[in-house]
């Protein structure tokens, strides 16, 4: 779509000088990276450039057909928590305008609707022919009511191609002790959270005015997802788990603080109805590759899980934080990316006083729509550097992930309102 | 506590190193403090602080981090802000009692409860509360076991 807005203004004379500059990819618009590749670390090949400063904490964000970006704001700035971003003809874009008053996290698009979260409820707005919002202040509320305590608040959501609607509802605990977060309180038995929280509800896109309640418990024992994505090859829904923290905190006799650190995994699952990951009774040890059982519920950092509990797709190192899931159909980037899984890893609190760790865009390749080998970081140094990134003292830290029209990937930073544009270059 | 002292003072002149792995104990030399002649800091209130720096690595720094600034959007930083350098007795009670987020400071909203940590000691918790209080670029009176011990089983104050 960019292309026509780029190559119409190019005159005749330049057409020759084009044709060689453009003779492998004639359709590929170049569009010029940031000299320092805004700051990124990319592997050969791939540049990029700062899309624009939304000057808010931007989570989630949607790149339309025509390349205009609907960026969610964690609290509204200015009585505006939908930021709307218009293309230019250089990659980047000017903010022009914004609306829905309230902060939240989720913002997902499909069948002519933009769908928005705040941290309670779910709106949509009718999108006209220039998938432009018309309606800006009077959205159709689909679901509300939804569970919110002070802990793993933030909804995000993710849409099938079936007309369903899926929501995380974070448990409001870190693993449901009868003191959350206290130093050797036990948990709680049948963890009463799971009712209303702790999983991922299912609504119907065109139905108005559900509660949570009106929706279908999907999947249960999930402490908190932030990223989540439908993968179309698979026909499932993927989510990524922020696990429980403070093992050594609340169990120092059980775990050290360098194993702490490390543990437990922050995993990607792949969900069926009805799937149960086990939280809070278990969770993933990935040195171990093995489910065990919580310190809350009779576990000592030894004991396999009882129970059977859904096992993880794929598993990372603990506390990274994982924000965005984007499962990458474009064509631009090079065949391995194609329907893998990209990752924004918003980076680590919880490791202290063990280095912090994250800031970080994650490629995990997939194979016939499963995990398929050794993920690698693709995008680092969104922390400015590596001291900033240890400390935990990020400069930027990656968010969201929506995919461009033409394939490039773009990530959103809830720090300083960044919103980065990443491409391939090469031939 | 006396008890306590001794062995860690014998465990100090037995081994000339200050490496004390106990989680629990509420007595400890700092492992950051420089070899001296005097294996013991010089003022009441520089021992206070050393101490309260072994307490802050093992119960605090997690959450509010090595520098104190806390994380953002969940646990409030500490650095200059009237919860640590206001009313002590506030202070002490959110030790003892927690605090139930969300919270706003400086304009900024941090949700995540504080758990209670009644089971340290009131030195433990007077020597935390005078590290913070002086450390991060802080500076207010010291905290003393007996204003902890008087808060300890008041009703909780209106937080």
């Amino acid at each position: 779509m960019n292309s026509f807005s780029l190559r119409l203004p190019l005159g005749a004379a330049a057409i020759a000088g084009s044709l060689l500059l453009y003779a492998s990819r004639p359709t590929a618009p170049r569009l010029a990276p940031d000299p320092d590749n805004a700051g990124l670390k990319l592997p050969a090949g791939f540049g990029a450039l700062k899309v624009a400063e939304t000057g808010g904490k931007a989570r989630h964000l949607v790149v339309m057909p025509n390349g205009l970006i609907y960026v969610k704001l964690n609290s509204a700035k200015d009585g505006k928590g939908i930021v709307v971003l218009k293309p230019g003809a250089d990659g980047r874009a000017t903010v022009a305008g914004g609306f829905g008053s309230y902060g939240g996290t989720g913002i997902a698009t499909q069948g002519g609707y933009l769908y928005a979260s705040s941290d309670v409820a779910v709106y949509r707005y009718k999108l006209d022919g220039q998938d432009q919002v018309t309606n800006q202040s009077q959205p159709e509320l689909v679901v509300h009511g939804l569970k919110k305590e002070n802990e793993h608040e933030s909804k995000s959501i993710a849409l099938d191609p079936t007309g369903n609607l899926y929501v995380n509802v974070g448990a409001y605990s870190n693993a449901c002790q009868e003191k959350d977060r206290e130093r050797g309180s036990k948990g709680m038995p049948n963890c009463p959270i799971l009712d209303s929280a702790g999983g991922i509800w299912q609504f119907k896109t065109d139905r108005l005015g559900q509660r949570e309640q009106d929706g279908t418990r999907y999947a249960t024992g999930l402490r908190n997802v932030v990223g989540l994505d439908w993968n179309k090859q698979d026909n499932k829904l993927f989510v990524m788990q922020h696990g429980r923290d403070q093992l050594h905190d609340n169990w120092p006799a059980l775990y050290g603080d360098k194993e702490s650190a490390l543990l437990p995994a922050e995993c990607l699952y792949e969900l069926s109805a009805g799937a149960n990951a086990g939280w809070p009774y278990v969770y993933y040890d990935q040195q171990k590759k093995q489910l065990m059982q919580g310190p809350e519920y009779g576990g000592d950092g030894k004991t396999p899980a009882k129970g059977n509990y859904l096992k993880p797709a794929a598993a990372y190192p603990g506390h990274m934080a994982p924000n965005g899931l984007l499962f990458y159909t474009g064509s631009m980037f090079p065949a391995k990316y194609r329907n893998g899984a990209f990752i924004a890893f918003h980076g680590s609190w919880n490791r202290a006083p063990e280095p912090q760790a994250g800031y970080f865009v994650v490629f995990q390749p997939f194979k016939d729509g499963q995990p398929s080998g050794q993920w690698e970081v693709f995008a680092d140094n969104f922390a400015g550097s590596a001291a900033k990134a240890a400390s935990g003292r990020a400069d930027h830290r990656p968010c969201g992930l929506a995919q461009g029209p033409d394939g490039s990937l773009y990530v959103s930073d809830d720090s300083k309102g960044t919103i980065y544009r990443i491409m391939y270059n090469a031939k | 506590m006396r008890g306590f002292r001794y062995i860690a003072l014998a465990g100090l002149l037995a081994t000339g190193i200050y490496s004390l792995p106990a989680q629990q104990a509420p007595v400890k030399l700092p492992g950051t403090v420089r070899p001296k002649p005097h294996p013991t800091p010089s003022s009441p209130l520089a021992a206070s602080m050393a101490r309260g720096q072994r307490v802050y690595k093992n119960v605090c720094l997690t959450c509010h981090q090595a520098d104190g600034g806390g994380v953002p959007n969940m646990n409030p930083p500490l650095i200059k802000t009237d919860y640590v350098l206001g009313d002590k007795k506030r202070l002490v009670g959110i030790v003892l009692r927690g605090l139930k987020g969300p919270n706003e400071i400086e304009g900024e909203t941090y949700t995540q409860n504080m758990p209670a940590q009644a089971y340290l000691t009131d030195l433990n918790i007077a020597d935390v509360l005078t590290y913070v209080r002086n450390s991060f670029g802080n500076k207010a009176s010291a905290v003393t076991p007996a204003e902890v011990h008087a808060l300890r089983d008041a009703p909780a104050a209106g937080q």
